[in-house]
């Protein structure tokens, strides 16, 4: 053994010096050329910053289109998602919650029209999107708040629907600050 | 079709397609032929080779390179407590996040060090930048561990009687900068220019539209997700790993970061079959691997996109799948894949909460970390999948009546005792300490009630899941689990510790064993390895030695759960 400490001691310290050194440097520098240098590429409404372009954030006011339900209320300083098993009798009491909750706050909307992801906690805690049924089962509330055709709503949805990776691959999704943006900005 | 399956179908495909050439480039660095990128790298790893003192071409046998990856890795070990417990004092730590304490400093440097990264913290609170970085070196130096171990094993499995397997140093330091380090940079370039941050800022905070003060983690986080996905350690930047948008921010990266979960993995196999100069071997061996995989990812895909039996009763709509856990940009398919892709190889980063995937998802989970050998780890995977072939030649030898050999090497009794010690050892860590623990929250259900998130056989999955996920080096968990404390930091601790150098050191011996043995040619009598009924011997001794050692533990958990579903 004693003939092997030297080089462990001396390599691991050239690999320090690489890998947590140049390497990490080196990527650093890349970044300065990528969006947002590396920082978070934030958006900008009016000179104000109002969230990062990635990270989802809370929205359940109901003139805004809610955002998904999330363990750490969206707070990004951390980020977790909430774990409940498939069949706990909490975690489906709570389901059963967000679903009477959504249905006060959207009259005229069917259970049967809502879709999961808008009753569920998302991995992160921070999904900054939401299917285009789950921005679409909205319109109703918002339209009948804002005094705004729902039609032209569903346009903006549909403006604002991302399509999968090169059109084919994976799904659709909406942005739902991005959206609410542009909400703000109709009229 | 639908643009869900398209989308697991491309990963796939391009898995495949680009694990066949990188497979030969790693064979031709093990072989030491040559390769393109030498008149770039041969420079690099001369200057490792100069300053740390190591002459490349000084062959060891197979005990002596044991003997320096064991004291390698005590340094590392040394290095990273004393790093880890000392954080909040050293510079880069503009969040002003604490040390480490010793129990959750053990467990998180076995961790690392150990290619697991079990993470008992969560890496916006836990570490501060320092500390991730020095977890980014163990992200590479311990993937090089594992492939070095691989590489001795195939140098090893050469036609030929010697002792001389190589130098471990050569096969490490090339499978740093030879194979992590280019594709690590390639995945992290890809990544800042999705939106991944690579920074040394701290928090930054902004006030939302609905008018909330709220605060984002950031830090230099690209350059560390590469390497974690492409040396199956797993351990993420932030808390939520790659279901955070920061960590993954679309179906692009997500589409990247899988594949370069399996690539290596993969890529090894097709290197075994270049450095042998046998395709057939290799294709046979990829062959088994692949029908396992497939027998875990196609139910979990469909119970994953029926969505939650429970939730549906709700009578809401679940066109999108089961959603709690899972983020909207990848979809249910694309977070059933990842949890398949994650656990048969012993990555254990995560797309989505595996604590939240409906309950046959969740076995097939703990499944592919039971076999921990379809694909499997950097290096190490192939290593279990060599103690298994082992033992079929042998069970095969004995029932055809004819000598146990395999690639003209004879297996004999000390071979046989190493390999069963080594299949056995990941039965008798996971089985023997979730039995500990269930006794333990029984016997006391208010002193530990913190430690479940869910009632139930649910409960009783989350401490399996976590022994599994330990012993297996995988990484990830039901993360309801509450594990930052003593207990689980130092059972899971030594756990990990075990079950990564055990079957590492079997193999090795087994491998360095045999070469020493007189080779003897293939003739009528010789059992062949490389044909479809050897593959199928090989998965019905996976098959029925995970079967029979692990039914009983999956029907109190997972298997309960899903019949009890009304």
């Amino acid at each position: 053994m004693r003939q092997h400490i030297l080089p462990a001691l001396r390599l691991t310290a050239v690999t320090i010096v690489f890998f947590c050194g140049i390497y990490t440097i080196f990527i650093l520098a890349i970044a300065q050329a990528a969006p947002g240098k590396g920082r978070g590429e934030t958006v900008t409404v009016n000179g104000k910053v109002v969230g990062f372009a990635l990270e989802g954030q809370n929205f359940n006011q109901d003139k805004y289109f809610w955002s998904r339900p999330s363990a750490v209320s969206y707070n990004a300083a951390g980020s977790a998602g909430s774990n409940k098993g498939p069949t706990n009798p909490d975690y489906l009491k709570q389901v059963q919650d967000r679903i009477d909750t959504f249905l006060v706050h959207n009259p005229g909307i069917k259970k049967a029209e809502i879709p999961s992801e808008l009753v569920t906690a998302s991995g992160s805690g921070l999904d900054p999107d939401l299917s285009p049924s789950g921005a679409k089962v909205q319109v109703k509330r918002i339209a009948a708040i804002r005094r705004i055709d729902e039609k032209v709503l569903i346009k903006l949805i549909d403006q604002h629907t991302d399509a999968p990776f090169l059109g084919i691959f994976g799904p659709n999704k909406v942005n739902v600050l991005k959206l609410n943006i542009a909400l703000d900005e109709l009229k | 079709m639908n643009t869900e399956i398209l989308g697991v179908l491309a990963m796939y495909g391009i898995l495949v397609l680009l694990a066949i050439p990188i497979g030969r480039y790693i064979g031709k660095v093990y072989a030491g032929e040559r390769t393109w990128p030498d008149p770039v790298l041969g420079p690099l790893d001369h200057v490792f080779f100069r300053l740390s003192g190591i002459k490349a071409d000084r062959d060891m046998n197979w005990k002596q390179h044991l003997v320096a990856l064991l004291t390698i890795n005590l340094v590392w070990f040394l290095f990273s407590m004393l790093m880890l417990m000392n954080m909040s004092w050293l510079p880069f730590n503009p969040d002003g996040n604490p040390s480490m304490s010793a129990d959750l400093a053990f467990n998180t440097t076995v961790s690392f060090v150990s290619n697991t990264n079990l993470q008992h913290y969560s890496g916006e609170s836990g570490v501060s930048y320092l500390g991730q970085l020095v977890l980014m070196l163990f992200q590479f130096v311990s993937a090089g561990t594992g492939m070095a171990a691989c590489a001795v094993v195939f140098n090893a499995m050469k036609e030929r009687t010697t002792e001389k397997l190589g130098n471990f140093y050569n096969y490490f330091i090339k499978s740093c900068t030879r194979i992590l380090l280019p594709l690590a940079i390639v995945v992290a370039i890809i990544l800042v220019f999705n939106g991944t941050p690579m920074t040394f800022q701290g928090k930054d905070s902004y006030i939302s539209m609905q008018g909330d003060t709220v605060q984002v983690s950031r830090g230099p986080a690209a350059a560390m997700i590469a390497i974690k996905q492409l040396g199956t350690n797993g351990g993420g930047f932030f808390g939520a790993n790659s279901a955070v948008p920061f960590e993954n921010p679309n179906y692009f990266t997500n589409m990247v970061e899988d594949i370069s979960i399996v690539l290596i993995p993969m890529a090894m196999v097709f290197a075994l079959g270049y450095i042998l100069k046998r395709r057939r071997l290799a294709w046979v061996i990829f062959g088994v691997m692949t029908i396992g995989f497939l027998c875990f990812l196609i139910p979990s895909l469909f119970y994953e996109m029926k969505g939650n039996p429970s939730i549906g009763h709700l009578g809401i709509s679940q066109s999108l799948g089961s959603m709690e856990g899972k983020e909207v940009r990848f979809g249910s398919a694309a977070s059933a894949f990842w949890g398949i892709t994650t656990t048969v190889t012993s990555n254990g980063s995560v797309n989505a909460m595996h604590d939240s995937f409906t309950p046959l998802t969740g076995m097939f989970t703990m499944l592919g970390m039971m076999v921990n050998s379809f694909y499997g780890g950097v290096g190490v995977g192939f290593l279990n999948f060599y103690v298994y072939m082992i033992i079929a030649v042998f069970i095969s030898g004995l029932m055809v009546g004819r000598t146990p050999e395999f690639l003209g090497k004879k297996i004999e009794a000390k071979e046989m005792k190493i390999a069963t010690m080594v299949a056995l050892l990941h039965t008798f860590l996971i089985l023997s300490f979730t039995a500990l623990s269930s006794h333990l929250f029984a016997a006391h259900p208010q002193e530990y009630a913190g430690w479940l998130n869910n009632p139930g056989n649910h409960g009783f999955s989350e401490m399996l899941y976590e022994y599994t996920s330990s012993s297996a080096n995988n990484g990830s968990g039901f993360e309801g689990l509450g594990d930052g404390v003593p207990f689980w930091n130092i059972t899971c601790g030594i756990v990990m510790l075990l079950s990564r150098f055990i079957p590492i050191v079997g193999p090795v011996a087994i491998a360095g064993i045999l070469a020493k043995k007189k080779y003897i040619p293939e003739s009528a009598g010789t059992l062949k390895t490389d044909t479809t009924t050897f593959g199928i011997m090989v998965f019905a001794v996976i098959a029925i030695v995970v079967a029979l050692s692990f039914f009983p533990a999956l029907s109190l958990g997972p298997l309960a759960e899903f019949f009890g579903v009304k």
